[in-house]
């Protein structure tokens, strides 16, 4: 109903203020010259590794370590490619990581958008102590959770060959379950929701209910439809922190068919018997980098704002 | 509607445990919704950190069926422990270098892209890619680039006459090397807070100080960082919580070496615990990091708090 015109209304005002902005006293031409100069050889020296990377993944391996180095390949090939590709099971790892990431964006999305609601918009017994103690748990370093994690995996009762209580077999270890459902929950994904859930007004809320709507129906109908900006802003940060992610596959994991594109990029180079092989690996890097360099150019406007919403609170 | 909401708390006080009872059921959707994130943080969070401290109390070597309790033993262990005393050196120098670093390169960007200048969105775009990437993928194209005898840096610092360098192999250079690496990959991300907080700075306030005689520099001194102060928190605590727990990149390039030169507190929390399985004693050692973290961040906000009162 309401809803179209208001984001309408949303979009239209930051451009606005933006082209208030831009108009005022122009700069000098000597600061112009100055800012655009180190803007041009900041952001050079900023791209020249990633542009390395893609030159050498076309290059040759013999073109590959010419010096002086080459910006522009000899004969470019795509060998590189498919020979890292050939090289491992890597379909397989980039199975794995889409699967893993994809689940947990889609779980943690929906378990933090249901808590989040709960939190912002409903009053029942002991809500705001269990807020604050998930609040404290994003206090706890990672590192401290590393070595329990990994025992409550191993001990998962009746999974990977564990008996009804948790022990003899790996449990959750090397497998899907461990590298996804502890990420179910997230505090900071659950905090930016409530945050922005707390704004939807109560009017909505409560209009659904002389309607007869029940709380899943309301929860569905009405707050997950207009929280939609921040849901967006979260799940996106989910992918790229889930698809990156290497500490919890290396500790995780052992099986090769379980590696993830991280994992297992970082073992191949980790187990080169005599010399990086960095032509594949350069190939191997760039496939690795192409779903977040996508995601993060589609969505781009998310994460600046979703930035701005964190930095600023 | 609006009066039965507003009287409830009296009421339930006045009621005690059958109103909370009472609510509770009636509320119990809402527990019902709470409830898969609730036992998540229930198992992999809290039952987690406690059992780490139970753990640290104990001689738990995976492979040995043995696991006695020896009190604070392994604590004990932690101070004489030279490795773990230089562990929490190098992550010191690695948080001291990178934390101001990515400010100060994350606040300088962020001020020239906050002037009247034509493709912003393109350089915001650049500056801030090293972010999403992952970072294996950085430490690997770093690695390269600063390798000692193809290295791109050692090539391009001699066409300038500075003498090639084993950055990654030398142990007083590799640290200073993977704090550049870092910080490479954290400005991006300061950049964009910092820019954030520099556009919800009112345009009059620099037109006041303009009126009042104030130059470039000093408007910059007294409005622009005392009214970025909320984004430098941010950033601070943000970037040195992550930069205690630095792994990916270590691992990646240089391995904790050379001689222990980069081997970090939670570098070495992983070597303790998943490559010798003495997970007693990296539970301890995570114990001791998170007692560091916790004070530091308890810190930062006292003395935020008081600059801000002042």
């Amino acid at each position: 109903m309401s809803v179209a015109p208001m984001q309408a209304e949303q979009a239209a005002r930051p451009a606005a203020k933006k082209r208030r902005r831009r108009r005022p006293d122009d700069l000098g031409l000597p600061t112009t010259v100055l800012t655009y100069s180190l803007l041009i050889v900041g952001s050079i020296i900023f791209m020249a590794p990633f542009a390395w990377m893609v030159v050498a993944s076309f290059k040759h391996l013999d073109d590959i370590f010419s010096y002086p180095p080459t910006w522009i390949p000899h004969n470019p090939t795509l060998s590189n490619y498919r020979d890292f590709w050939d090289s491992q099971n890597v379909a397989r790892w980039f199975f794995n990581s889409a699967f893993v990431t994809l689940t947990i964006v889609a779980a943690q999305t929906v378990l933090s958008a249901m808590a989040a609601y709960c939190f912002a918009k409903r009053t029942f017994p002991f809500r705001d102590g269990l807020f604050l103690i998930g609040l404290g748990t994003m206090a706890i370093p990672t590192a401290v959770l590393l070595v329990p994690q990994y025992l409550v995996l191993k001990h998962i009762p009746m999974f990977g060959g564990n008996d009804v209580l948790g022990n003899g077999g790996h449990g959750w270890l090397d497998s899907y379950w461990g590298l996804i459902v502890p990420n179910g929950f997230n505090m900071f994904s659950i905090f930016m929701m409530r945050q922005y859930m707390r704004s939807i007004p109560d009017e909505l809320i409560d209009a659904a209910k002389v309607d007869g709507a029940g709380h899943f129906r309301i929860f569905a109908k009405v707050v997950v439809p207009l929280s939609k900006p921040v849901i967006a802003v979260t799940a996106i940060f989910a992918f790229n922190f889930y698809w990156n992610n290497f500490q919890t596959p290396l500790i995780i994991i052992s099986s090769p068919d379980h590696y993830t594109v991280p994992l297992g990029l970082a073992l191949f180079v980790a187990s080169a018997a005599h010399r990086t092989s960095w032509d594949l690996v350069m190939a191997g890097s760039v496939l690795a980098t192409l779903p977040v360099l996508i995601a993060f150019l589609v969505f781009q406007r998310y994460i600046v704002r979703g930035i701005a919403l964190s930095g600023l609170k | 509607m609006a009066a039965i909401t507003a009287d409830r708390p009296i009421r339930r006080r006045r009621r005690g445990i059958r109103r909370v009872l009472f609510d509770v059921r009636k509320e119990w959707s809402a527990y019902a919704m709470l409830a898969p994130s609730l036992i998540l943080l229930g198992i992999f969070t809290l039952f987690a950190v406690a059992f780490s401290l139970y753990l640290s109390f104990h001689r738990w070597d995976i492979l040995n069926p043995a696991k006695p309790y020896v009190g604070l033993d392994n604590y004990r262990e932690l101070r004489h422990d030279a490795y773990f005393r230089q562990a929490v050196k190098n992550t010191a120098y690695f948080t001291l270098g990178t934390v101001p670093l990515s400010m100060a390169f994350g606040l300088a960007i962020a001020l020239l892209l906050n002037q009247k200048i034509h493709g912003r969105a393109i350089f915001r775009t650049l500056f801030y890619l090293p972010v999403v990437t992952p970072l294996v993928v950085s430490g690997l194209i770093w690695k390269w680039v600063l390798d000692g005898d193809f290295g791109l840096l050692n090539y391009y610092i001699g066409k300038i006459g500075i003498s090639p360098q084993l950055w990654l192999s030398n142990p007083s250079l590799a640290m200073p090397s993977v704090i550049a690496m870092s910080v490479w990959a954290n400005v991006g991300f300061t950049m964009l807070v910092y820019l954030a907080g520099l556009q919800a700075i009112p345009q009059e306030y620099y037109e006041a100080a303009s009126v009042d005689g104030a130059g470039k520099w000093r408007q910059f001194r007294h409005v622009t960082l005392p009214l970025l102060a909320p984004s430098s928190f941010f950033i601070c605590v943000y970037l040195i919580i992550s930069s205690f727990q630095v792994f990916d990149q270590i691992f990646v390039m240089t391995n904790g070496g050379p001689l222990r030169a980069t081997t970090t507190v939670v570098y070495y929390i992983w070597q303790a615990g998943f490559q010798q399985f003495t997970m007693g004693y990296a539970s301890a050692m995570a114990y001791g990091l998170f007692a560091i973290i916790f004070v530091f961040t308890i810190v930062q906000v006292v003395l935020y708090n008081r600059r801000t009162d002042a």
